[in-house]
């Protein structure tokens, strides 16, 4: 027998609503766009050692440092040509991205499971509780968040666990907040007077009536905590803390290349253009999802 | 009034201080991979050793280790830098000038061309226009300066190699500067040539991190501005005969302002946060790129300090955003 | 009779929004120099917007079809610019309905007084200062420095109405449009207000067009009333008149919707459902 809840009393039944939102979702061309791109590079990382032309890993010192194809000098299997060890630079890409998208979502995650928690607690509690979770957000947020990812990952040792856990324990202050604002809102609504009368404990009423309402604005935010945790994953990589050098990142393909610019040029374009794209497509899609599921929501 | 919400902020300002203080602190001490043990040279006794630890304070209790560098902290002495052997306050006083004259030099471009491009939006008012404005704000605004820098790489370094990549000045040309504060130095001297080369090599960093801000401001302001100019109080000035472009400035600006500022001020915070990385693509010498240094190098005494600098200026920025805010609103100022 | 200093003839607009739903159907009114004019209607009659066609701001989204603005002989609708600009915030001036958002929060009260005097009429700061000042003392304020000293925000709303009232009158307009400006006030202030508008009236000769949904301020103030519904003029005539004895149906309805505070047990009676429908038929077919 499934739980009753006081929202669901007031709204519409859940399967016309969530069948209007899904509508509503891909009407907006952000998010198909966007979310379309993510969907496209997902199955790339996914199907990567299938899609991939050559082993990322593989160096021919005969074929280093070799244009893309179409420009002099280029060798027709090389797509993206190599960089100065003769790896393609095509198939570390597409190695790369499965990083940089395990790190999204998993860091993206991670710190909007720390942030919603803390932030219900802080919007609901009010009083001492709020006092302390936010002066704890004023005093994280006096660091810069790139120093304190480097010393986190030095902290931690390098690889990908390392990155995740920084990039979720520095982020979870931006869903706290957010969170922390709608909980406080919200929890002025009828509805949660009508829970509260009914007798609902706080935690269902958290998690089962103000919860569901903030799922909207949180998407949208872990849609753009993804794009930043890309980024950090690549500064990361950039500066030679994250993975071991083995793994093909787009930040350190960035870095590889910086060195050799002038002459392999293309070694440090195509991450580069990886990560515009991949950045743009998580904030668009992000932007969509706002913009979507936000008048439904008022309806 | 004033006096005592400034006095609140700074009190909070000092709890914040301290608890970065900490936490910096805790969290270095958890680091694996001792720095002493990269220092010594092979064959050192075990006096050595402690003698060395005792000397860098990295003896004792976690406790009694944080008081020993609270009480040298506030006379001012942040101990020696384990990695460039000096003292850490006269390493941050020499670097520190070049990240806030890289910092103001981004503030001053993205206010600039930020606020411009909102008042020529806002004087379009729904044309295609600002329809063209609303796009690229969308387009800059995603994109972080840790992007904008490589791609300014890319075009500026490869592409069209008109701007030096790397550095602050052309060691030859500025070699005859006496005080860390070349921009303003090589101004008052009347250094043209230092000068220039200070803007060949600032231009770059300045733009990889003034165009994300420049966006934000843009489109704050503008949404700010389109607001102030539907009010009843700008038809009554038009009535009046006014220009469009004094309405704008004399009317809806003043009424602008406010909820901008706050909006900017945070990612003015972010912006100096982003130094850290822009001035290791540009090997800018700024604290920045010390920061990522010293980090690597697991330079203990030079990463405390590097991060109370940052939280101070952070907390700087907050109180003088605040103070801004009341500045553009009578009605804070006469309750 | 000299001819009126105002003569609208068979002004239509209709929305440019979606289905072009007509805003105006033929409006025709006269107004006579230093007389009061009452504009009534329910929400939606049209009143705002002959107010707005006369100030010259009328949005892009209402289009006028067909009919003339004569002001002083002359057709505002197709002046060029260069003239209407000396009319519109000029000889035609606007008190404001919302003593709250027509002032602008971050000026002073003296800069937002002397902004027409010194772009219209060429004073400088010192003059303008003199001239505001004696503005001020006209609408009763006993401290008129310390006013100009002031911030919107430091001032009542009735003190508010009061200054955009001096702001009104200060360039000399042939015409003042009155955009509900009680409507946001209490009804204590509301009294003062429009005593003081009837006395700067009678003192400067300048005629007023009152934009109005309220019948019990046309009685207090308005010597002529003309009564709109979905854009189309009902009745118009004498304020005495009209008020005593009521041609149309729909004005007789109107003031006997009105609260009767002598005798309180009577109950209200809206106008009826029936005639609101009949009276729409008859305006769409072509009115009067």
């Amino acid at each position: 027998m499934t739980e009753v809840s006081a929202s669901s009393f007031l709204a519409t039944s859940a399967p016309n609503l969530a069948v209007r939102r899904l509508r509503a979702l891909l009407a907006e061309p952000k998010v198909t766009i966007g979310g379309g791109f993510i969907v496209a590079l997902i199955v790339i990382a996914l199907f990567a050692p299938w899609i991939a032309p050559k082993n990322p890993l593989d160096q021919d010192l005969m074929l280093a440092s070799l244009p893309p194809a179409g420009l002099g000098g280029a060798e027709p299997s090389y797509y993206l040509g190599t960089d100065d060890l003769g790896r393609d630079v095509l198939s570390r890409l597409i190695y790369g991205a499965r990083i940089a998208l395990i790190v999204a979502f998993v860091a993206a995650s991670l710190a909007a499971l720390a942030g919603t928690a803390l932030g219900l607690l802080a919007g609901w509690y009010r009083g001492w509780v709020d006092g302390l979770i936010s002066r704890l957000v004023d005093i994280w947020m006096a660091f810069p968040p790139v120093l304190l990812s480097i010393l986190l990952v030095a902290v931690l040792g390098a690889g990908v666990g390392s990155v995740i856990a920084a990039i979720a324990i520095i982020d979870w202050t931006r869903f706290c907040r957010v969170v922390r604002a709608e909980t406080m809102a919200q929890a002025q609504a009828d509805y949660v007077t009508a829970a509260h009368a009914i007798g609902f404990p706080p935690f269902h009423i958290l998690v089962r009536e103000i919860l569901p309402n903030i799922v909207p604005a949180l998407l949208a935010l872990v849609s753009l905590e993804m794009g930043i945790a890309v980024i950090v994953e690549a500064i990361l990589s950039f500066v030679g803390l994250s993975v071991s050098s083995d793994t093909p990142t787009w930040g350190g393909m960035i870095a590889e290349g910086r060195q050799f610019i002038h002459q392999t040029w293309w070694v440090f374009a195509a991450p580069l253009a990886a990560l515009f794209a991949t950045v743009l497509a998580f904030n668009q899609l992000g932007d969509g999802l706002r913009r979507a599921l936000d008048p439904v929501l008022r309806r | 009034m004033i006096a005592l919400a400034v006095l609140r902020r700074l009190l909070v300002a000092l709890a914040t201080l301290a608890g970065v203080a900490i936490v910096v602190f805790v969290l270095l001490r958890v680091v694996p991979g001792d720095p002493v043990a990269m220092m010594i040279s092979p064959g050192a006794s075990a006096a050595d050793i402690a003698a060395l630890r005792a000397h860098y304070g990295l003896d004792g209790s976690l406790l009694s280790q944080f008081v020993v560098w609270l009480r040298y902290a506030l006379r001012g002495d942040f101990g020696t830098s384990i990695s460039l052997h000096r003292d850490v306050l006269s390493l941050l006083g020499e670097r520190l000038p070049a990240t806030l004259e890289l910092a103001t030099a981004a503030l001053e471009f993205a206010v600039i061309v930020g606020g411009a491009v909102a008042i020529v939006g806002a004087m379009a008012g729904r044309t295609w226009l600002e329809s063209v404005i609303d796009a690229a704000d969308g387009l800059l605004l995603a994109i972080p300066d840790f992007v904008w820098a490589l791609a300014l790489v890319l075009a500026f370094g490869v592409v069209w190699p008109l701007l030096p990549l790397t550095g602050r000045v052309d060691p030859s040309v500025g070699a005859g500067m006496s005080t860390p504060f070349y921009f303003a130095e090589s101004l008052l001297r009347l250094r043209f040539d230092v000068f220039f080369d200070l803007l060949k090599h600032l231009a770059m960093p300045t733009l990889a991190l003034g165009l994300p801000l420049a966006a934000v401001i843009a489109r704050v302001l503008k949404g700010a501005l389109n607001e102030a100019m539907a009010q009843d109080y700008v038809l009554l000035a038009r009535l009046k005969g006014m220009s469009e472009f004094r309405l704008v400035m004399q009317e809806a600006l003043r009424n602008a302002i406010g909820p901008t500022l706050a909006l900017t001020g945070v990612q003015f915070t972010f912006l100096i946060g982003g130094t850290v990385i822009i001035e290791r693509i540009f090997a800018y010498p700024g604290i920045g790129n010390m920061a990522i240094e010293a980090v690597i190098n697991r330079d203990l005494p030079l990463i405390q300090g590097l991060v109370l600098v940052f939280a101070v200026i952070f907390i700087l920025i907050n109180i003088a955003v605040d103070l801004l805010v009341a500045l553009f609103n009578p009605k804070l100022r006469y309750a | 009779m000299t001819a009126p200093i105002l003569s609208i003839r068979a002004l239509s607009a209709v929305s440019e929004l979606g289905d072009a739903q007509p805003i105006l159907r033929n409006v025709s009114l006269d107004l006579a120099a230093g007389e009061t004019l009452g504009l009534v209607g329910e929400s939606g009659a049209g009143k705002s917007t002959i107010a707005k066609a006369l100030l010259g701001v009328l949005p892009r989204t209402v289009r006028i079809t067909r009919g003339q603005i004569l002001f002083e002989g002359r057709d505002l609708r197709t002046l060029p610019r260069r003239e209407t600009r000396a009319i519109f915030g000029d000889a035609i001036a606007l008190v404001p309905q919302d003593p709250m958002t027509a002032l602008n929060p971050g000026r002073r009260i003296e800069a937002q007084l002397t902004d027409g005097l010194r772009l219209r009429r060429g004073m400088n700061a010192r003059e303008a200062h003199k001239r505001a000042l004696e503005l001020l003392a006209e609408v009763h304020f006993a401290d008129p420095e310390r006013v100009l000293r002031s911030y919107p925000h430091q001032l009542s709303g009735g003190m508010r109405q009061r200054v955009l009232i001096a702001a009104a009158f200060a360039l000399e307009p042939k015409i003042i449009v009155a955009d509900e400006p009680t409507t946001a006030l209490d009804v204590t202030v509301q009294k003062q207000i429009l005593r003081l508008i009837r006395i700067m009236q009678e003192a400067h000769g300048t005629a007023v067009i009152f934009v109005t949904h309220d019948l019990g301020v046309v009685a207090q103030i308005c010597d002529r009333v003309t009564l709109l519904f979905a854009g189309a003029v009902i009745e118009s005539g004498p304020t005495s008149d009209m008020l005593s004895a009521p041609r149309h149906a729909y004005t007789r309805a109107l003031i006997a919707a009105g609260p009767r505070y002598d005798r309180p047990d009577a109950g209200l009676k809206p106008v009826p459902e029936a005639l609101v429908a009949e009276l729409r038929l008859e305006v769409a077919g072509g009115g009067r």
